[in-house]
């Protein structure tokens, strides 16, 4: 089980995050800012686990952003890469870019991408197409609702007018 | 309109925030952004409730507070839009945790959605129930939930069987709801479903042993034909990862055979076929396969043994090892530890390329590997192991020197084949790292140098050579200067050189040279230049002709700032000036000390003080049994008594450097005996000032006046105290006289605090352990009555004590409507079960039995007030008392008192750690006495608050508890002599 997702910037910046199991905010803060002090110094060259606190942090770098997922002492360390990869893969489809992920805007879309990815600490769906198409239909589903919103908004407004 | 409420744009405040430079300006910014959203949220502002929510979470991750947020979540929640549901949800999984009330709120809100008629809007309410979902809403929720697993649209199903994980790991009772419908999912083609039915499963086996069984029994056949079809499967574009299709089903279903077959045969003869066909065919040269070959490995490792299988494993393992990759290595190292258990022998021959990764410069693979190499080794590795590792230990890192330093010492302590190979891998240790070792480790060294008496020579000598070349580890230093202290004759005699050595010619004046390099220079700590301290004055009867030399440099420390250190030079001049007689036995070399206890001490328990009794007093050896006459040097003989034989000295040993002897007397059966015959001993050490002598007797005498009726065997031993012959006159034993001495001549008067000492030394196990052998305890005493209780416990019950007060009439009268009653404080319960007669005849006795039960067992004490009335011709008479102390447990209550005066004492000196002491009550002034001699017989008290009654006087305050606090540590006794003599004069 995943028990929480982070997304930090090589500044030390956090960029996303995501808690699986129960944290308090005063912990959270704590984790983040051990954490980062942890995996920001290391190397380039060393390997992407690091034991923290009994259990393991899995994390990995694309262009300034670490991604690090905590996992239990038992689980798989190789998996857990390949699942912050898939998560990149599909940002990277739905964004056409990662590096766009640094500039905040956007970030709700990271958090819908990554509860299509994950739910409670588990991976949801393996197929990356999957993933953006229902993202995509949820975003769609918003702009139908906004624009008929609108639509009736500006139908009111001129009839009271 | 409000002014605010339309307010920045989410991209113009996040803008605003990163343009800031200072963390004062960032507050100021979000401060300002906060009031305004503060402000929409008042005027319940509908247009930008989204936008709001959305700033809230951007400075909710900057680490702000934004709980008045959390209302805004449940109303967006609330509203029947799918974009304010969106981001209402989103909010709440980020702003929220399980803990919140708020969540109970949002109960209703997300059963209504999981029944809405949008799927999009059911899953949004499904994925916030999975992220967030506490043990109510697992409970309320559970049907819902468990209805949408066969719901028409794949995405729900998914995402409903990730949910189920969830509630069933809050509510375990859930699960076997669950266990039907995941069995059905595993038949799903949709990998989506099929992953999450597979994890699903996981989750249920490790939850219910119901569902594992039927899973075992129903799927496993299923799950490896799916396997097969995966792992036999054509290209497909959309789960590819790698060349590998679906790399994730594959790792959940192994994980799920994983548990399926562990310890279950027939079904890990079952999977056997396809695991070797995953382990041989998966491709290695990409993340994506060694992730699988690893879960696979971790597979064959844990399901039941097939010799070809694990072959294969360790195998793979193998070459993880000697992969380039990082990641490779660390899972391999990771593995191979979880492999130890099973095939010890395979993974002995990757111990060279196991070495090596100690060595890397990654320190995750370090560590790890060092905690595989701790495993390997044995008695037949461990010298060449050693080697590597503490050759290892110059060139590694300040970092990782502590971890390292600390596995050596532990293996070599464990597997040590012969003492003078450990003694020398440890001073390895100590000279390059001796910074890390810790306290126990060395003491445990200086513990077998002592055991080891024809390696003194050796130990001593090498020390001496380590010390010249480095003098930055501090323990190293005080081994050494321990040793020279001790040996420091045999150094400069070369006595007991062995073969292997080279000779070496030190003087007594090179000796002394290394000692004083240690106190002065400036990085010594305080322990290290305390026990350089004890080592010259040591040194100072082993080398008469430095003594000149050593008084000076003992000298140099009368000024020193800190307490100790000045004391110690201060006492330790004393000696050297005005005890030239006494001086070579007070500093004779420290008998052997004992590894059992030291051991034991180690392992946590007390082995010190056992249990105690009064009626221990006749176990008391005699062995220190001396007469009045000529008391001094007796007892200094006695202590420069060798055959330390059996010792079971309970003394700190390492605090008691000074080496006076504790063990000569300690003869078994009585540990307690030996513990109590060193602390009398030691008053009488003292007693070498004639004025301190006089003022210590007065002080054992003061409660001695032994009242005439008394029958207790008691005061014999405090009458022995005061011919100062039975010195090991069981202190308990007298403490539970004190209310009889304090109140012996008024027939009835409150005897509040008794037997306040009995239970200082004992552990509770130890009590236990010895069955229902519980002393008795004269609980009330006046010079008409006494109460005694006798202790017993129900085996297997321990928080249940049962008490049998015994009432005895002392006096010629006959006392009728005797009633005694009892209170004990919330954590008792008492049962009191009637007297056997109300009438006490004229010198009988009648009995009455009680229970109580400590809830808080091994915590607190018993206590109880006590309070006794009865009619004697006529006249009604009151007895009333506190039972403050039964035997097994501390003293850890108080009573204060108004007239009372308080005073504090906590132990000083580097080693005592500050949690452990107690506050007493003193009533009378012979109580004092007698709390004060026990006290010193407990090593592990660190401070003291004690009310003093008004006749002591504040003179002998300081004294006794200067006393006090030195007879824990023997180093320290002889200031008292030096200071009263000094007063004195």
């Amino acid at each position: 089980m995943i028990h929480f997702v982070l997304l930090i910037s090589r500044q030390g910046k956090v960029r996303l995050t995501k808690w699986y199991s129960t944290y308090s905010q005063k912990e959270r803060t704590k984790v983040i800012r051990e954490l980062s002090g942890v995996i920001l110094t290391r190397g380039p060259k060393l390997c992407n686990f690091v034991e923290w606190r009994g259990l393991k942090v899995v994390y990995k770098r694309y262009a300034s952003l670490y991604f690090c997922m905590c996992i239990d002492p038992d689980g798989n360390e190789l998996e857990i890469l390949e699942i912050i990869h898939h998560y990149v893969e599909v940002l990277d489809r739905y964004f056409g870019s990662v590096i766009e992920l640094t500039s905040l805007i956007i970030c709700r879309k990271a958090y819908y991408i990554l509860d299509e990815i994950l739910i409670s600490g588990e991976l949801q769906e393996p197929g990356k197409r999957t993933i953006v198409r229902a993202v995509a239909a949820q975003d769609s589903l918003v702009e139908t609702v906004k624009e008929q919103t609108g639509s009736i908004s500006t139908i009111i407004a001129q009839a009271s007018k | 309109m409000n002014p605010f409420s339309s307010g920045t744009r989410l991209r113009d405040m996040i803008r605003a925030i990163r343009s800031c430079k200072t963390a004062a300006e960032e507050r100021a910014v979000v401060r300002k952004e906060c009031a305004a959203i503060r402000a929409a949220i008042s005027e319940n502002d509908q247009d930008y409730r989204h936008r709001n929510l959305a700033k809230l979470m951007f400075i909710h991750m900057l680490g702000y507070p934004t709980h008045f947020g959390q209302m805004e979540c449940l109303k967006l929640i609330a509203s029947s839009g799918f974009p304010e549901k969106r981001i209402g949800y989103l909010a709440l999984m980020l702003l929220l945790d399980e803990r919140q009330e708020v969540l109970m709120l949002v109960t209703n809100s997300l059963k209504q959605d999981l029944n809405h008629s949008n799927q999009y809007i059911i899953g949004l309410a499904l994925c916030a129930l999975g992220n967030i979902c506490s043990a109510e809403m697992a409970r309320d929720l559970a049907p819902e939930v468990e209805r949408l697993l066969q719901f028409r649209d794949p995405n729900i199903r998914k995402k409903a069987a990730l949910c189920s994980i969830r509630i069933i790991k809050k509510v375990p009772d859930l699960a076997e709801n669950f266990i039907n419908p995941a069995a059905s999912l595993l038949r799903e083609k949709h990998h989506g479903v099929l992953i999450t039915a597979v994890q699903l499963c996981t989750d249920l086996c490790k939850v219910s042993s119901e569902a594992l069984e039927y899973f075992r029994e129903k799927c496993t056949e299923g799950l490896v034909k799916t396997l097969k079809d995966m792992a036999n499967s054509s290209y497909s574009p959309e789960y590819d990862v790698a060349g590998i299709t679906d790399p994730f089903l594959h790792i959940r279903l192994l994980k799920l055979l994983r548990i399926l077959g562990q310890g279950d045969p027939d079904a890990s003869d079952c999977m056997n076929d396809i695991l070797a066909q995953v382990a041989t065919k998966i491709e290695s040269n990409k993340n994506a396969g060694n992730a699988i070959l690893y879960e696979c490995v971790g597979t064959i490792m844990s399901i039941e043994d097939n010799g070809g299988l694990r072959v294969l494993a360790i195998n793979i393992l193998g070459r993880f090892l000697s992969n380039r990759d990082n990641n490779i290595r660390y899972v391999a190292l990771n593995m191979l530890m979880k492999a130890m258990t099973v095939d010890a022998q395979a993974v002995q021959r990757h111990r060279a390329t196991i070495l090596e990764c100690v060595k890397d410069s990654d320190a995750s693979i370090r560590k790890k590997a060092l905690d595989l190499v701790y495993l390997l080794v044995n008695e037949s590795n461990v010298k060449p192991l050693t080697k590597e590792l503490i050759e290892y230990l110059e060139a590694s890192d300040q970092e990782f020197k502590g971890v390292l330093t600390d596995k050596i010492c532990s293996l070599v302590e464990k597997f040590s084949p012969e003492k003078i190979w450990y003694i020398d891998q440890m001073l390895k240790v100590l000279s390059e790292a001796g910074s890390f070792v810790k306290d126990e480790v060395w003491h445990a060294l200086i513990v077998v140098i002592s055991n080891a008496s024809d390696l003194h020579g050796y130990s001593v000598r090498a020390l001496y050579r380590a010390l010249q070349t480095t003098t930055e580890q501090e323990s190293l230093v005080r081994v050494a200067v321990w040793c020279i202290g001790e040996y420091g004759d045999i150094l400069v005699n070369n006595v007991g050189m062995l073969d292997i050595e080279e000779p070496i010619t030190v003087t007594e004046s090179d000796a002394v040279d290394a000692v004083e390099v240690a106190i002065k220079r400036h990085t010594s700590d305080l322990t290290t230049k305390a026990m350089a301290l004890i080592a010259l004055l040591k040194l100072s009867s082993r080398f008469p002709s430095c003594s000149a030399r050593i008084k000076d440099i003992i000298l140099q420390n009368k000024q020193s700032f800190v307490l100790e250190l000045q004391q110690r030079s201060i006492e330790f001049n004393c000696i050297l000036q005005k005890h030239q007689n006494i001086r070579a036995a007070l500093v004779e070399r420290m008998p052997v000390l004992d590894e059992a206890t030291f051991s034991g001490r180690r392992a946590g328990s007390l082995p010190t003080s056992v249990s105690t009794s009064t009626g221990t007093a006749h176990n008391i050896p005699n062995g220190i049994a001396k007469p009045a006459a000529a008391p001094v040097a007796d007892l200094l003989d006695l202590s420069s008594d060798d055959a330390p034989a059996p010792s079971s000295s309970g003394g700190d040993f390492l605090q008691d450097l000074l080496g006076v002897d504790l063990s000569t007397a300690s003869a078994p059966p009585s540990k307690l005996g030996c513990t109590n015959g060193t602390d009398l001993r030691n008053i009488r050490v003292k007693s070498t000032s004639k004025r301190w002598y006089n003022v210590l007797l007065d002080l054992l005498s003061i409660g001695t006046s032994p009242p005439a009726q008394s029958s207790s065997s008691a005061s014999d031993i405090l009458s022995s105290i005061q011919d100062n012959t039975a010195s090991l006159a069981n202190l308990n034993g007298l403490t539970s006289l004190s209310p009889l001495s304090a109140n012996g001549n008024s027939p009835v008067s409150p005897a509040p605090v008794m037997d306040l000492l009995d239970g200082f030394g004992p552990s509770p196990q130890k009590n236990e352990e010895n069955g229902p052998a519980y002393p008795s305890l004269v609980a009330y005493e006046s010079s008409s009555l006494r109460m005694s209780f006798n202790f017993s416990k129900q085996p297997g019950n321990p928080q249940t004590t049962l008490i049998q007060a015994t009432f005895t009439n002392l006096s010629p009268n006959v006392y009728n409507d005797f009633l005694f009653q009892a209170a004990v404080p919330k954590f008792l319960q008492l049962h009191l079960d009637p007297a056997s007669s109300n009438t006490l005849p004229a010198n009988g006795s009648i009995s009455q039995s009680m229970k109580v039960t400590n809830s808080q067992h091994g915590k607190k004490s018993l206590v109880m007030r006590i309070r006794i009335a009865y009619k004697m011709n006529g006249k009604e008479v009151f007895g009333r008392g506190a039972s403050q102390q039964f035997p097994p447990f501390r003293v850890r209550d108080q009573f204060w008192g108004k007239d009372k005066r308080r005073a504090s004492f906590v132990r000083h000196g580097p080693t005592a750690a500050r949690s452990d002491g107690i506050h007493l009550h003193l009533a009378a002034r012979s109580e004092f006495v007698l709390i004060f001699s026990s006290l010193t017989m407990k090593q592990d008290l660190n401070w003291v608050d004690l009310l003093i009654p008004d006749d002591v006087a504040r003179s002998e305050l300081e004294l006794t508890f200067s006393s006090l606090t030195m007879m824990q540590d023997l180093n320290k006794v002889d200031l008292l002599i030096s200071d009263d003599e000094a007063r004195s004069e």
